[in-house]
């Protein structure tokens, strides 16, 4: 911290070639082994070496929320997150929600609550709330909108997006007492 | 991102021996702030020592009563954890007012009170910053200054701590835990973080060769009448303008014991123990929190656009001592002040 950038910088650029690590990641149930530099975040090792590019780059700064993917079953910001740092982690991300051919049903309430326009952000907000679900933190609509700001949506469909998840949320709750099995 | 190497610590001593062995590395946990300062090329460590593999993740009672909280507890554990929920609710508040759900599962607790000022100055390299690089000037004195400091500035650097737990952090009295070559010591929260004087560089009194290995809280929680109040320019996910942390202990229709500290106004939490001391023995009225902050805040000083927050604190100020005093604490998620 008390070092000037400039001159940490300069010391850098001394050293020698940082080398690549070997790791793990276990993206979406299947094991899938990559060599990535210290500096890959988890976002460009899971768009660049494993063409998984459902998860997207937004500010890639932390502060919209759609590279949100789910690391041992938790909401993370995958742009800033070093893949060095998640070598053996549980990964899930937006290809992996769905299952046996059938959409995961926060996907299917965001088709049916017209809860995008471009659908940038989407897959960002759909991992999230996923996250948010599980956290079991949200019971009204208010707790969706302040547990779900970390999402940025710049078409604006804000208004569809807390209907989605209230309505996806509301079918978990029904599953989960052994009603309403979809 | 310029290029680093990584290593990983197995232990407190490997991590100690690491980072004193090489002054251009640094510590890596969450990750949610220094990855972002070297995207931005604001850090550059030659280096990163991995910290998440060390067990300094519990929450453990202590035997003076108070709480022991490890240097690597995530904040949303911490904040949703029964003891906090229970004994330090004005703990848990602020957290849940800081960063978004994702970045509180990945920040650290120890990290938290190492984050940098979010000055944007700070952040563009292309102007001085007396933060970023001693003795080039401070950018944001006669420039763009709505975000920047009112108490305890220099005439080197006007910047804000960003951190809301350390605001709570603050109020509660909590101590700091490290580690370093000379062995273990405790820092009281108050000296932890410094004012910018002459090296705004230097925001806190850890040492280079030392880690942060937990934060303890004293057992007073003051769950019965607290608050934190943040006010910012957006209800969620914004760093706040003016913040309070208020707990207080009410006998016999008397103040008996005052805590408040602001956040969004300083280079550090703000406490001010005279105005405590001025608390404590008075009636809990709109008098007396008026006073309150008018002691709080005899030294403010704006600078052009943060002008505003002089009156933004004072009455954030009343409110909060307002909210604290009447049991209703400021909710994190219904947005309408109480």
């Amino acid at each position: 911290m008390a070092q000037p950038s400039s001159a940490a910088r300069r010391a850098s650029e001394k050293s020698a070639r940082p080398a690549k690590a070997a790791i793990t990641l276990h993206v979406n149930g299947a094991a899938r082994e990559l060599t990535v530099a210290p500096w890959t975040t988890l976002l460009d090792a899971l768009r660049l070496y494993l063409d998984l590019t459902g998860t997207k780059k937004g500010c890639d700064h932390g502060q919209c929320g759609a590279c949100t993917v789910l690391v041992d079953g938790r909401r993370i910001i995958s742009c800033l997150t070093l893949a060095v740092m998640k070598d053996g982690a549980q990964i899930t991300t937006i290809e992996g929600l769905a299952h046996g051919g059938a959409l995961h049903p926060l996907q299917q309430a965001f088709i049916d609550h017209d809860a995008f326009q471009c659908g940038y952000c989407t897959p960002g907000q759909i991992c999230s709330a996923a996250g948010l679900i599980a956290e079991g933190r949200a019971h009204t609509a208010d707790d969706i909108r302040e547990l779900m700001s970390g999402n940025i949506c710049r078409c604006g469909a804000y208004s569809n997006i807390v209907a989605a998840i209230e309505d996806a949320m509301v079918g978990d709750a029904k599953k989960n007492a052994g009603g309403d099995r979809r | 991102m310029i290029n680093f190497s990584y290593m990983r610590a197995h232990d407190v001593a490997d991590a100690v021996r690491q980072i004193a062995a090489d002054p251009t590395a640094k510590f890596i946990a969450g990750g949610t702030n220094l990855i972002d300062l070297m995207k931005e090329n604001v850090a550059c460590p030659s280096r990163l020592i991995d910290i998440t593999h060390l067990p300094l993740d519990k929450v453990e009672k202590i035997s003076d009563g108070g709480l022991r909280i490890g240097a690597l507890v995530p904040n949303s554990d911490l904040a949703y954890h029964p003891e906090i929920a229970a004994r330090y609710p004005l703990l848990g508040s602020a957290i849940l007012a800081g960063a978004s759900p994702q970045l509180r599962n990945m920040a650290s607790t120890g990290g938290n009170l190492l984050q940098r000022t979010r000055c944007f100055y700070f952040y563009d390299t292309t102007t001085p910053c007396n933060k970023r690089e001693p003795g080039s000037g401070c950018s944001a004195i006669g420039g763009i200054n709505r975000m920047h400091a009112i108490l305890g500035t220099s005439e080197q650097c006007i910047a804000t701590h960003p951190s809301d737990m350390c605001v709570a952090l603050a109020a509660l009295d909590a101590r700091v835990l490290v580690t370093g070559q000379g062995g273990e010591r405790t820092i009281a929260f108050s000296d932890f973080h410094r004012l910018p004087g002459d090296a705004p560089q230097t925001d806190s009194t850890l040492r280079p060769d030392e880690i942060i290995t937990a934060i303890e809280l004293p057992s007073k929680g003051f769950a019965g009448n607290y608050t934190y109040l943040k006010i910012r320019d957006r209800l969620s996910y914004a760093f706040a303008l003016v913040s309070v942390a208020v707990g207080l202990e009410i006998a016999d229709g008397a103040i008996k014991e005052a805590r408040l500290a602001l956040g969004g106004v300083a280079h550090k939490p703000w406490r001010d123990r005279d105005v405590e001391a001025q608390l404590a023995g008075a009636p809990p009225t709109a008098e007396t929190f008026r006073r309150a902050a008018d002691t709080l805040l005899r030294d403010a000083r704006g600078f052009g656009h943060n002008d505003f927050k002089i009156e933004l604190a004072r009455r954030g100020i009343v409110r909060a001592l307002t909210q604290a005093a009447r049991g209703t604490p400021q909710s994190q998620a219904d947005k309408r002040i109480a």
